[in-house]
């Protein structure tokens, strides 16, 4: 049997010897022999179809590293897909020809590796360096940059000529420079190779001459690498400081909208509702149900689905809101352990309601388009999109919040409600309608947390308790009764957990933290921006 | 009037059985405790394990039950606290009778209930990959072992397939599962030539979703020259913003692999995976993996929880193997006594869904294939490495010194878990 497998394993050898060594054979043949390649075999036959210079060459390719390429199990043939729903649409690789449809069970793919997919790019980036899009032309020169392999030299020289766009050209002089370091054995060029490099300060050039100068031999050639790595590595520090502080910002946006809705119903009203995390969970799960109903009616607007969230999630939270004020807190004012044990039921109940409705499972609420990806300042500094919304957002959501508090007639009712509720009720306002109101108000502002959170978070039924420790943290260091507190105590936290983290690691800087905290609350109990007035002391 | 005489023999040399066992049992069915948290952290993985307990008992009782008696599955919920978990083990054994107890994800509640079962003499089937360094008389072990997990792992990215990793970023969450199993690759990348300056170790808390700093470490650790890949041992609900927070930065499955113990089909469906494609997980079983038993398996699951969206995974498998090969003991023994069950387990063989037979060894582990998948668009697995034949749990590792010198064999002469020397000589 073992020898059988041995006979058999020799023949496929051969036989892809063979396809190789006739690489002026068709390309029709390569393409049939990736059938029963194994990765060795599959790698060299990417670098027959990408020196063939046939016109579908690069297609063919991008197929195949995008797991599109695919074979009939009834006579092998090889084929390009399209997906449309269970049944695929085929297409002939080499002359894109159409081939009918197949249901998915009859066709199987070409599986293709992480080894492999680094070949294609690499062989992909050169077939496109000439290409007419310039994202794609960036795109091939990342890709050269990586492999960098000698063979490319010729086309990128060409495509730098042709050039015009500079973001484009500058990704090809890093391709060409790091080439050169590599594969050119003059000491001449690979010395001006490294000059060029030190201007770019990526990770990307730092890796790579790390790995020069571990295996240099040329002495003034490895001086000349370690000098340029240590300016990069200077440059690296200094914008790695920067992504700390955003990252801290970014940390701090989370926390701000988390706890701002409890800076309304704990900061001023004074309610210990251990309920809040679940409010901010509802508001995660009506993104969830907003964003099934776009793609089941209308996927194309799928990007202005969390615009809809939004009020909807509000809405929601809100009227959530309301019904526990009026069914179960405003029996309770004035006792906070009775709420305290209330809430902390109710969270359980809510949990398991929602977990009845939509199962115990993550739900995928997806990020739009706007939202994912990340973009990069310079190359040691890459921002992604969802952090930088969520940090305007909920600099958005406190503004308004506020405007709302200072600027309207029911903000006033409200403070004077909280500030003295027999007076407030002696001049005719309703003072259980505002109490209601203010507690659904508090209550929707956790539900459009919960949109932002889905965006970076599990959607599941535990989602809010995670937050609410941080959010009643936050509110008691900033000051209770204060958004203006809210926010400097949100962004403080975060800025100094992401500088603790690299050192302390994750749990310790969570530990040093809160234990700054407690001792900071001993020193000033009412913590960063404390309310002053009689009101307070009674 | 045979077919009276049979049942009414067959029914006698039960009852005779039984009271032999010294069980005797007042009720006629046979009792099946499922010890799964339904609510709280971890319901999100163990109540699709309750189910697929539910759909195995019914499934046998479709068959004819076992013994002549049907199966009744006893249903108790822990709600994912410590604690709990050995006060409901208790009542499983205690008040309910129970004759087996199939239950537990995480190490932490395994340990709570242990001694309940050692002192109750229970019999309990342990369905997740967990940190090895155990072995009780009364659970078998039918999840992985590090040895048929995390070793196989790393020595599929060392090699040029895998692309030849040379430094090591070890993440995991912050309790008993990541930091042995870490334990375990630091010995074992050591022994392979792997400096210490070379690898990276990091916990993160339960539940962790703030992953900028750490994933821009990685990037950073990642630029030192060398190839580098990521072994994460990040568990439960974690794991969903670690990955969007990965794609996000840009990561890609070429440049820094990250290969994930406690991913599957569950954790993944919760995510959009284009940009996560190539990463990798291994276990001992896909669903994407088609064989006969599978597509079958798969069928029968999407009929009984009525949805066709639902997936299966690996802990799943575990227990479609662990009841079938107690139902086949139960048969062989003929009885349900735990110690006559027990001796009848050994050597118990039953098909895997990905193909080849698993044999339960004398050490409570299973042997079981290897296979190693990459993460697909669909949030589906696709192999792209798996062992030859089967591989044969380790209860006690070869790279920790202290644990290599163990033996865990429950069969004469050694019968014991954590013994340098057979218990009986002679």
């Amino acid at each position: 049997m073992a020898t059988f497998k041995y006979i058999l394993a020799l023949c496929s050898f051969i036989f892809a010897l063979g396809s190789i060594s006739a690489s002026a054979a068709s390309l029709e043949d390569t393409i049939a022999s990736l059938v029963k390649a194994n990765t060795k075999q599959k790698i060299q036959a990417v670098t027959v179809i990408s020196a063939s210079g046939h016109k579908r060459a690069a297609d063919v390719l991008t197929a195949f590293v995008g797991s599109k390429l695919y074979y009939k199990k009834a006579g092998k043939k090889v084929v390009i897909i399209k997906k449309a729903g269970s049944t695929y649409i085929l297409f002939d690789p080499l002359t894109a020809k159409e081939l009918g449809q197949l249901p998915k069970s009859k066709l199987k793919k070409i599986r293709v590796n992480n080894r492999i997919r680094r070949v294609i790019r690499g062989v992909l980036g050169s077939l496109t360096l000439l290409s007419k899009n310039p994202a794609q032309r960036l795109k091939a020169a990342e890709a050269v940059f990586k492999s960098a392999a000698a063979s490319s030299v010729p086309t990128l020289k060409k495509a730098l000529e042709r050039e015009t766009d500079q973001k484009v050209k500058a990704k090809m002089q890093m391709a060409l420079a790091a080439t050169e370091l590599k594969t050119s054995k003059e000491q001449a060029v690979r010395l001006s190779a490294i000059e060029i490099l030190t201007e770019y300060s990526v990770p990307e050039v730092r890796a790579l001459l790390g790995s020069v100068i571990a295996i240099e031999k040329d002495e003034q050639v490895k001086a000349a690498a370690a000098k340029s790595l240590s300016d990069i590595e200077a440059s690296l520090a200094f914008w790695n400081g920067i992504g700390n502080i955003f990252q801290g910002i970014s940390l701090g946006s989370v926390l701000l909208l988390a706890a701002v809705g409890l800076a309304i119903t704990f900061g001023v009203m004074g309610v210990i509702n251990m309920a809040h995390g679940e409010l901010v969970m509802l508001g995660a799960y009506t993104t969830f149900v907003v964003q099934e109903l776009f793609r089941t009616y209308f996927p194309e607007a799928f990007g202005f689905s969390i615009a809809v969230a939004i009020p909807a999630a509000f809405v929601v939270a809100g009227a959530f809101g309301v019904a526990i004020e009026r069914g179960i807190i405003r029996y309770l004012y004035g006792r906070p352990l009775e709420t305290l044990l209330a809430t902390w039921g109710l969270s359980l109940i809510l949990q398991q309601f929602v977990r009845s409705i939509f199962g115990p499972t993550n739900q995928a609420v997806g990020n739009p388009e706007w939202m994912s990806g990340a973009i990069e300042i310079t190359g040691g500094l890459v921002l992604t999109y969802n952090r930088i919304w969520i940090i305007v957002f909920s600099l958005l959501v406190l503004g308004l919040l506020m405007m709302f508090l200072k600027k309207t007639a029911f903000g006033l009712q409200m403070r004077a409600v909280t500030q003295n509720r027999s007076m407030a009720s002696s001049m005719g306002i309703k003072t259980g309608y505002v109490d209601a109101l203010t507690f659904g108000l508090g209550s929707g502002v956790a539900g459009i947390a919960g949109v932002a959170l889905s965006q970076i978070d599990n959607v599941s039924p535990n989602l809010g308790q995670a937050y609410i420790i941080d959010s009643f943290m936050v509110v008691v260091f900033g000051g209770v009764g204060n958004l203006w507190g809210t926010l400097v105590g949100a962004f403080s936290l975060g800025i100094a957990n992401k500088f603790l983290e690299p050192f302390a690691g994750t749990v310790l800087a969570k530990i040093l933290v809160l234990v700054v905290i407690i001792l900071f609350i001993q020193k000033r109990p009412r913590g960063l921006f404390a309310l002053k007035g009689r009101a307070v002391e009674n | 009037m045979t077919n009276k005489l049979r049942t009414l023999a067959s029914a006698s040399v039960i009852a005779l059985s039984t009271m032999f066992a010294g069980a005797v049992q007042a009720a006629d069915t046979i009792k099946v405790g499922v010890l799964h948290s339904l609510s709280g952290t971890m319901a999100i993985s163990e109540t699709t394990l309750k189910d697929t307990m539910l759909m195995l008992v019914e499934e046998q009782n479709k068959k004819g039950g076992l013994l002549g008696k049907k199966l009744e599955a006893v249903v108790v919920d822990p709600a994912s606290n410590w604690p709990l978990f050995a006060e409901k083990a208790k009542e499983l054994l205690q008040k309910h009778k129970v004759d087996v107890v199939f239950g537990n994800w995480t190490s932490v509640s395994r340990k709570s209930v242990l001694p309940v079962f050692e002192e109750l003499n229970g019999m309990l089937f342990y369905p997740v990959q967990y940190e090895g360094e155990e072995s009780s008389r009364n659970v078998f072990y039918t999840g992985a072992a590090p040895n048929q997990q995390a070793i196989p792992a790393v020595e599929y990215l060392m090699s040029e397939d895998g692309g030849a990793a040379k430094r090591w970023v070890l993440l995991g969450t912050d309790y008993v599962y990541p930091r042995t199993t870490n334990k375990i690759l630091r010995a074992f990348l050591k022994a392979k030539g792997v400096k210490e300056s070379d690898i990276m170790e990091n916990y993160t808390p339960f539940g962790h979703s703030d992953w900028q700093t750490i994933v821009s470490q990685v990037k950073k650790f990642a630029s030192a020259g060398k190839k580098t890949a990521v072994v994460s041992t990040i568990n439960g609900d974690a794991n969903v913003p670690f990955y969007k927070e990965l794609g996000n930065q840009g990561i890609k499955a070429e440049d820094i692999p990250v290969v994930a113990f406690s991913v599957g089909e569950e954790e993944l469906a919760g995510l959009d995976t284009k940009p996560l494609v190539g990463h990798l997980t291994a276990w001992n079983y896909f669903m994407s993996i088609e064989t006969p038993e599978n597509s079958a398996f798969i069928k029968k699951w999407h009929a009984f929880i009525k949805d066709k969206k639902r997936v299966t995974n690996d802990p799943m498998e575990a227990h479609y193997i662990g009841f079938n090969m107690w139902a086949q003991a139960v048969k062989q023994a003929g009885t349900t006594s735990v110690d006559a069950v027990r001796q009848a387990m050994y050597g118990q063989k039953f098909k895997n869904l990905t193909g080849g037979v698993a044999v339960m060894n004398t050490n409570h582990h299973l042997s079981k294939p290897v296979v190693i998948g990459e993460i697909q668009e669909d949030g589906q697995m696709e192999t792209v490495w798996r062992t030859e034949g089967v591989v044969k749990g380790d209860a006690w590792s070869d790279f920790i010194p202290e644990s290599a010198k163990l033996t865990a064999d429950w069969t004469y002469p050694w019968v014991c878990g954590n013994c340098e020397k057979p218990k009986h000589l002679n």
